[in-house]
């Protein structure tokens, strides 16, 4: 069934805000292979408060997770996410399509910290595959 | 703008188990990341690695070249899918060119994998 068309501009709620720690960081870092020093988080780390948004978004649009397929990942950064920062992401929908039987859905996640201020903007673009 | 510098290629393993412990400490349970079934099922040719695994080693190879550098902005589309073998792993090589402007630096990456680009039009900005 193909994605709702109305969706597009719908803000969703607010994640929990999130407490950024070294140890999740560390986490993070050891699960693409590097080490953690302490310091600034990597730059995809922001994907963590992402995803928060986009499984709550699919969980309330009835999407199944298993036929999403990330198109495209976009970062603007205010600043880096340190340890000890309280995050929030804020989802909205930006566009849809349909090609060929799969909906691709753009949506862009706002990051913002305990006074509200803007960390990081992300976009991302999910690949609905319909059934075959 | 400076000339391009051609920046000295980095490669990384992606294995199975690196995916079980990316999808616990990103929070993408996606099981087409880990379970062969539902990857094959959805029309994929098997385990793929999440995308972002892929764009966080391109981070990886950006934070080698310019250590401590603040990065501006990040981005890439998924073009083709990174197949990861339930035995052993698949290698991913990270080459990248920069130039720089007006106090930062662009990174063009190329991020291939057995000679075919994975990820489209990969570009870093950071502040070096």
């Amino acid at each position: 069934m193909p994605v709702d068309q109305s969706l597009v501009g719908r803000v969703f709620p607010p994640t929990r805000p999130y407490v950024v720690t070294a140890e999740g960081i560390g986490t993070f870092v050891a699960a693409t292979g590097g080490e953690y020093d302490g310091g600034p988080a990597p730059a995809t780390y922001p994907i963590v408060l992402a995803f928060d948004a986009m499984n709550a978004f699919l969980e309330a649009e009835s999407l199944d997770l298993y036929r999403i397929v990330h198109g495209e990942q976009k970062f603007g950064y205010e600043r880096p996410v340190v340890p000890g920062d309280v995050l929030t992401a804020t989802l909205t929908v930006s566009s849809l399509r349909q090609i060929g039987g799969n909906d691709i859905i753009g949506t862009t996640s706002e990051i913002t910290d305990g006074s509200g201020a803007l960390v990081c903007s992300t976009s991302a673009t999910l690949v609905h595959r319909g059934e075959a | 703008m400076t000339a391009p510098l051609s920046l000295e290629t980095q490669t990384y393993t992606i294995t199975r188990a690196d995916l079980v412990a990316y999808a616990g400490a990103s929070g993408d349970h996606n099981p087409i990341h880990q379970d062969e079934q539902v990857a094959l099922g959805v029309g994929l040719p098997g385990v793929i690695a999440h995308g972002m695994y892929t764009m966080a080693l391109a981070a990886r190879a950006v934070s080698s070249w310019f250590p401590g550098a603040e990065v501006v902005s990040f981005g890439c589309k998924f073009t083709n899918p990174v197949v990861v073998p339930a035995e052993g792993g698949v290698d991913i090589e990270v080459a990248g060119e920069a130039t720089e402007d007006d106090g930062l630096t662009t990174v063009k990456l190329t991020v291939t994998c057995d000679g075919q680009k994975v990820l489209g039009m990969p570009k870093a900005v950071v502040r070096a």
